[in-house]
């Protein structure tokens, strides 16, 4: 691909993505009183996360026995609300376990 | 100052976590036949995963601009909802210039850290939270560009969760505390399971699945259990004191 074809699908991509993000931000600038507008703003990134979250988490590792003990760390250190860090952490180093137990497995064989 | 190095530090995991999917991003990217350079780029301009990924593929495949265009904004449509969400939870004193900057970096999970703490934002805890990850996301996508396949994937993969982890570590706690929230998030999931598992809604692209399933159940929640704002709560508890 030339540069400058390069350039024109980088412009139009970051371009659609910024406007996206930076409009409603710039045009909202008062305090929303309807009470359904409100509610629904402030449920709105915890119903993003968890729609996000599940299912996908099972599917990013390389096996579903690493996500679950993943997804697993998560919630029990999540539950008694460790920090953000400590939780990802958590969840990294379950998976990466049951990887490298699996990684072994296959290596012995 | 204190807000600014707070924000740095709620950046961290945020960071840590965009390293192995940018990671990925750099490798796919290098193997599309692009650049490290162009890749990190492509990284800075964006900072935003799905999109990056769908605009990958058009790039590779010589796809039509307006098909760019339109992939962006179905994939992308959920930031125009998490930045009015963010307006309501900013301090409503941030200057427009300063919005044009802070608006550039509304991620998933900047949003989702930004709306988790438990006071307005102000706007140096932004500038500061926008730090890490940004060095994180454009780091990540040059490491992964030039240096590729050298890590063994199992190591890699297990790097992919710590973004969900992330997210469980925001929802669980609030969830836990208040039953509304609770319901509006398994709502969510539940939705989210239908569009991944039901075979003719599989079809319907991820970023438009995460739009309807948010929507839906906020919207649930904000029907069934709707959330009196703050000064509301305080005003009528102040009639309340004067009549008794």
């Amino acid at each position: 691909m030339n540069i400058g074809t390069f350039f024109i699908y980088l412009a139009v991509m970051a371009g659609v993505t910024y406007l996206l993000r930076v409009l409603p931000f710039v045009l909202c600038r008062k305090q929303i009183d309807n009470v359904f507008l409100r509610s629904f703003l402030t449920y709105i990134p915890y119903a993003v996360l968890g729609a996000m979250t599940f299912p996908a988490v099972f599917y990013s590792t390389d096996s579903l026995e690493s996500a679950i003990a993943g997804v697993f760390a998560a919630l029990c250190l999540a539950f008694f609300e460790k920090s953000l860090l400590t939780v990802a952490a958590g969840a990294c180093l379950a998976a990466f376990l049951v990887q490298l137990a699996e990684f072994l497995k296959i290596i012995s064989w | 100052m204190k807000e600014f190095t707070q924000g740095i530090r709620d950046g961290i995991p945020i960071a840590l976590g965009y390293l192995s999917v940018s990671f990925t991003f750099g490798l796919m990217a290098a193997e599309a036949g692009f650049t490290w350079w162009q890749a990190v780029l492509i990284s800075a301009a964006n900072v935003t995963s799905a999109g990056q990924f769908a605009g990958l593929d058009i790039m590779a495949s010589g796809g039509a601009i307006l098909e760019m265009a339109l992939t962006q904004m179905v994939i992308n449509m959920r930031y125009a909802l998490m930045s009015l969400s963010l307006t309501q939870k900013i301090d409503r004193s941030i200057h427009m210039r300063h919005r044009f900057i802070i608006g550039f970096e509304v991620t998933d999970e900047i949003f989702a850290v930004a709306m988790s703490r438990d006071k307005k934002v102000s706007r140096l805890y932004m500038y500061g939270l926008m730090i890490c990850p940004f060095l994180g996301w454009t780091s990540g996508t040059a490491l992964g560009a030039v240096l590729g396949n050298i890590l063994p994937e199992f190591i890699r993969n297990s790097l992919g969760i710590a973004i969900y982890g992330m997210f469980i570590a925001i929802i669980l706690p609030k969830a836990k505390k208040a039953a509304q929230y609770l319901k509006v998030i398994l709502i969510a999931v539940f939705l989210s399971c239908c569009f991944a598992w039901i075979p003719f809604l599989k079809a319907v692209s991820s970023g438009f699945v995460v739009i309807i399933c948010a929507v839906l159940a906020a919207g649930a929640g904000a029907y069934f259990f709707p959330i009196q704002s703050e000064t509301e709560e305080k005003q009528l508890s102040a009639v309340k004191e004067a009549e008794d």
